[in-house]
């Protein structure tokens, strides 16, 4: 049944199966964090009503999505060890401090605060609790710069030597956290995390604009996802174009799958935009191309000539079909959201910004864009490192653990289910939660803030037909409670 | 000379993570494992929020034991990690159920009750693979060159069941300890009167394993049975009877704290008692602390940092649980 599948596939396989989906969350909870900080911060300096009510909506939302990336994030920290074991031994002396860092400076922060900016509002007064709701984003930034540098080492390794037993040695620490792809890295993956959550947040906007276009809460979220976008999504696009120009002096046989130049060429490539990749024949079948452009992207010069992977041995070639399909979906995803941006911006010069289905239907539909670019950068990265782990120096196959393949499967196997089934449950809450429109969220906090039986009743009452439990993963804030007096006797 | 010492700094540090982290998620693993225990959803509530605010930055020291195993152990991660991979991937499993359920249960009417299972099923599965991963360490990983040598069963024997189901109950105490402490009426006595046969449990479960670890491995006997270390190893025992004496008297007595606190101790010292089996290996039968040691340069700059960060680790978890100190109050909704 096995036959085939060999510990090493099964392994990979299972790690860019539990890594893609780690990836999803922490890409939104890194916006999510910093707008809700933003968003208190609005509520405490002009005392909005809006903005409170949205940080409370948004707060609901961010701890179901921080709870997927929580455990799915610990299943990676300890696959590492499980299925790389060899790569753990190597690369553990450089890697390893850097995400103990990542623990002791961003993990620990984000949770230890977390439940303080989720529940305790009213226990500790609202400056104490912006402080926990910005050291809560801040611990998501943390967290990346620590990954970023790891997976960057991983990528364009620096700063080390190698011992006798096969160990990488740390020699100049400085080296290796800001070696050489992790600024690129690291500026475009918090740009992806922002774009990300800008277009979750415009999509909800859009859709309850579409609903209702007086709605307050939907119109400043609809307005601040928009502004974001056309701040955002240029600079995405040129730390992009900088991130690609590094690995090309790194990367090369990364870059030529992406580009899908199986050919060198001695004077100025093609740009490919489409094509088929031929893997045995080694070229792009049906290519549409237009000439020289890709010299002029690269090297900034139309003739300048590019190598090709046939200046590379095959041993060391990386599957070019997926990178440069997972790196297409990617631009054209980015200069969709360049599109969205100026339309919107359009709108709101025209002075109607808010009443336009067209615009807030596409923002829905664009709603979910930001995860499969992030998904798509990140295949283009992985896939384009192959076949090696430690970038040129430890091969992928020699850092398996020396597990047996039935286990190997037997928990992909399982990863599978489980994922699909908790993180498809999660997925289905927060839909759920952003179908409702805002308002109806706090109203629904008000009277669900007891968890006794009665509340429960309440619930049903709010949605029968779904069967939806109460909204109260959350705690209730002291200043929307104390204005609506309310009737705690009939609760308890 | 400093390399050696560096890795026995580095050892304490890690053996204080995972004590930490066994002390800390023990009792929330504990509420979950006691959630059937109750049908009642008002009484689940207050049973869940007792942990919610809290649990993740206990489970962060999981990550932290891990990581740091990695950072400055990678030898001995490298070779725990495949030896225990059953174990550690249902362990995986169990704590993401868990995890989720804090959230989800509140999403939902109609599952709830899936949620609510989900609950108690992860943190059992959590539990008992913590259990027998303990156990299998005791027993010892066979290891060649650099890496793990056994079959991907070896963990699975009489021994790490025991081992499993001991933690298992320990755990199930000290979540019962922590519940007669943070809550009132109808559920603080139901949970203080569920501690009672848990204790008993807890420590004949102690003793059995405490009595078939030497003879496990003769070090270990020699270990325990052998002038002089016999004298301070026959410590742990009395000071084990001593925490045991406190907490029955405590739970007698109905006092909030003292429960909690004693089953506390007992799982210090049993971890202690561990300790001494375990030096100076850092994955018994044969690798040393010594040899699983990262080179130098890693454990200074990794020492560094940890130094300045783990003393405010300690004091904003500290000031986070003073803030949701005291009896959970079920009308103050605040979940
Ligand atoms: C700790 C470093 C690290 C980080 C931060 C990432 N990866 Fe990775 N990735 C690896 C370390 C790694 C690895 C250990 O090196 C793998 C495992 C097997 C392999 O070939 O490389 C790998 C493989 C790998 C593969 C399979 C490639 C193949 O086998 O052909 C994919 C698709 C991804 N990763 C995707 C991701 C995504 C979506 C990430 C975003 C979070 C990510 N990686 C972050
Ligand atoms: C192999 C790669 C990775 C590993 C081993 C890993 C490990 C972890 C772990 C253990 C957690 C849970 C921490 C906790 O208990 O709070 C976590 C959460 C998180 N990770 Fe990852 N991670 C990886 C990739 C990434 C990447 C690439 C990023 C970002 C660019 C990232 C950002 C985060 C963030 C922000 C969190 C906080 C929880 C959340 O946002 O939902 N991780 N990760
Ligand atoms: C349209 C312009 C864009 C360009 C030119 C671009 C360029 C690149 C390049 C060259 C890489 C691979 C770098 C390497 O592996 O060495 C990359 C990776 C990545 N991209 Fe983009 N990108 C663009 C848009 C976007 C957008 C819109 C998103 C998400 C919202 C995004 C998310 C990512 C992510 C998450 C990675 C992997 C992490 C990394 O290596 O930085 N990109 N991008």
């Amino acid at each position: 049944m096995l036959d085939g599948y060999t510990a090493e596939i099964l392994a990979r396989v299972q790690f860019a199966f539990t890594v893609s989906f780690h990836i999803i969350f922490p890409a939104f909870s890194i916006g999510l964090a910093s707008f809700l900080a933003v968003l208190n911060a609005l509520w405490l300096w002009k005392r909005e009503e809006t903005d409170l009510k949205l940080f409370n909506y948004w707060k609901k939302i961010f701890a179901v999505a921080f709870g997927m990336g929580v455990v799915s994030g610990i299943v990676m920290s300890y696959q590492i060890g499980t299925n790389w074991s060899v790569f753990s031994d190597k690369a553990g002396p450089v890697v390893g401090p850097l995400m103990a860092y990542e623990v002791l400076s961003a993990f620990f922060l984000e949770a230890g605060f977390l439940g303080i900016m989720l529940f305790g509002r009213k226990r500790v007064g609202d400056g104490l609790h912006m402080f926990a709701t910005a050291l809560v984003a801040l611990g998501t930034l943390a967290s990346a710069t620590w990954i970023l540098s790891v997976n960057s080492w991983m990528q364009t390794p620096a700063g080390f030597a190698i011992n006798d037993v096969g160990q990488f040695v740390p020699e100049d620490w400085w080296a290796i956290v800001f070696n050489p792809s992790f600024p690129y890295r690291l500026v475009h993956m918090v740009l992806a995390a922002y774009l990300t959550t800008a277009l979750v947040v415009g999509g909800v906007g859009g859709l309850h604009l579409l609903r209702d276009r007086a709605d307050a809460a939907a119109r400043r979220m609809f307005s601040m996802a928009m502004w974001m976008l056309l701040l955002v999504t240029p600079l995405q696009i040129l730390a992009g174009d900088m991130h690609g120009l590094n690995t090309l002096e790194h990367q090369p046989a990364k870059v030529m799958a992406m580009e899908g130049h199986y050919d060198s060429h001695p004077e100025g490539a093609p740009l490919i935009l489409f094509g088929i990749p031929n893997p045995e024949e080694k070229r792009i079948d049906y290519a549409v191309e237009i000439p020289k452009l890709s010299s002029l992207i690269l090297k900034h010069d139309l003739n300048a000539p590019l190598d090709g992977l046939d200046t590379i041995p095959d041993a060391d070639e990386p599957p070019v079909a997926i990178v440069f399909w997972s790196f297409r979906i990617m631009i054209a995803l980015g200069f969709a959201m360049l599109g969205l941006g100026l339309w919107a911006a359009f709108a709101r010069l025209r002075g109607w910004l808010y009443d336009a289905p067209m615009l807030h239907r596409l923002a829905l539909l664009m709603g979910p864009t930001g995860f499969v670019a992030v998904l798509a950068g990140w295949i283009t990265t992985e896939v384009g490192r192959q076949p090696f782990t430690v970038y040129g120096l430890l091969r992928t196959s020699e850092s398996l653990a020396p597990i047996e393949a039935p286990a190997v499967a037997t928990s992909l196997i399982a990863f599978i289910v489980v994922y699909f089934f908790v993180f498809g449950a999660g997925t289905w809450y927060i839909l759920a939660m952003m179908r409702k429109p805002v308002v109806g969220h706090v109203l629904e906090d008000e009277r669900d803030d007891v968890q006794g039986d009665d509340a429960q009743d309440g619930a049903a009452q709010n949605d029968p037909a779904r069967g939806e439990g109460p909204i109260l993963a959350v705690g209730e804030e002291a200043a929307v409670r104390d204005k609506t007096a309310h009737n705690k006797g009939e609760e308890s | 000379m400093l390399g050696l010492e560096l890795s026995f700094i580095w050892a304490g540090i890690i053996a204080a993570a995972v004590l930490i982290y066994v002390i800390l998620d023990g009792f929330d693993l504990g509420v979950g494992l006691l959630f059937p225990m109750t049908k009642d959803e008002g009484e689940r509530n207050v049973m869940m929020n007792s942990v919610a605010p809290i649990w993740d930055g206990n489970e962060t020291w999981l990550v932290l034991g891990g990581g740091g195993l990695f950072a400055v152990f990678p030898l001995a991660y490298a070779v725990v990690m495949p030896a225990l991979y059953m174990p550690i991937i249902l362990m995986l499993l169990g704590l993401i159920f868990r995890g989720v359920a804090f959230e989800y249960r509140w999403r939902t009417k109609r599952w709830k009750p899936l949620w609510d299972m989900a609950f108690f099923g992860g943190s059992l599965v959590a539990s008992f693979c913590q259990g027998i991963a303990l156990g299998a360490l005791v027993q010892g990983i066979e290891i060649e060159g650099r890496a793990y040598a056994g079959g991907w069963w070896d963990w699975l024997t009489p021994f790490s069941i025991l081992t499993g189901v001991a933690v298992t109950t320990g755990y199930a105490l000290l979540g019962a300890t922590w519940l007669n402490m943070k809550l009132e009426g109808r559920i603080q006595a139901h949970m203080r009167r569920l501690a009672w046969p848990l204790a008993v449990a807890t420590l004949v479960f102690m003793g059995l394993v405490s009595l078939w670890t030497p003879f496990t491995d003769a070090v270990y006997f020699e270990r325990w049975f052998a002038w002089p270390t016999a004298l301070f190893s026959g410590i742990v025992p009395l000071l084990v009877a001593l925490a045991a004496f406190g907490m029955l008297r405590g739970l007698q007595r109905r006092g909030d704290k003292q429960p909690f606190f004693c089953a506390l101790a007992l799982f210090v010292l049993g971890f202690i008692g561990i300790g001494i089996s375990f030096y100076p290996h850092m994955v018994p039968p044969s690798l040393t602390i010594a040899e699983a040691a990262a080179p130098d340069e890693s454990l200074m700059f990794a020492l560094v940092g940890t130094l300045v960060l783990l003393p405010l680790i300690l004091s904003y978890t500290a000031y986070a649980y003073w803030v949701f100190r005291g009896k959970i109050d079920p009308e103050e909704g605040y979940h």
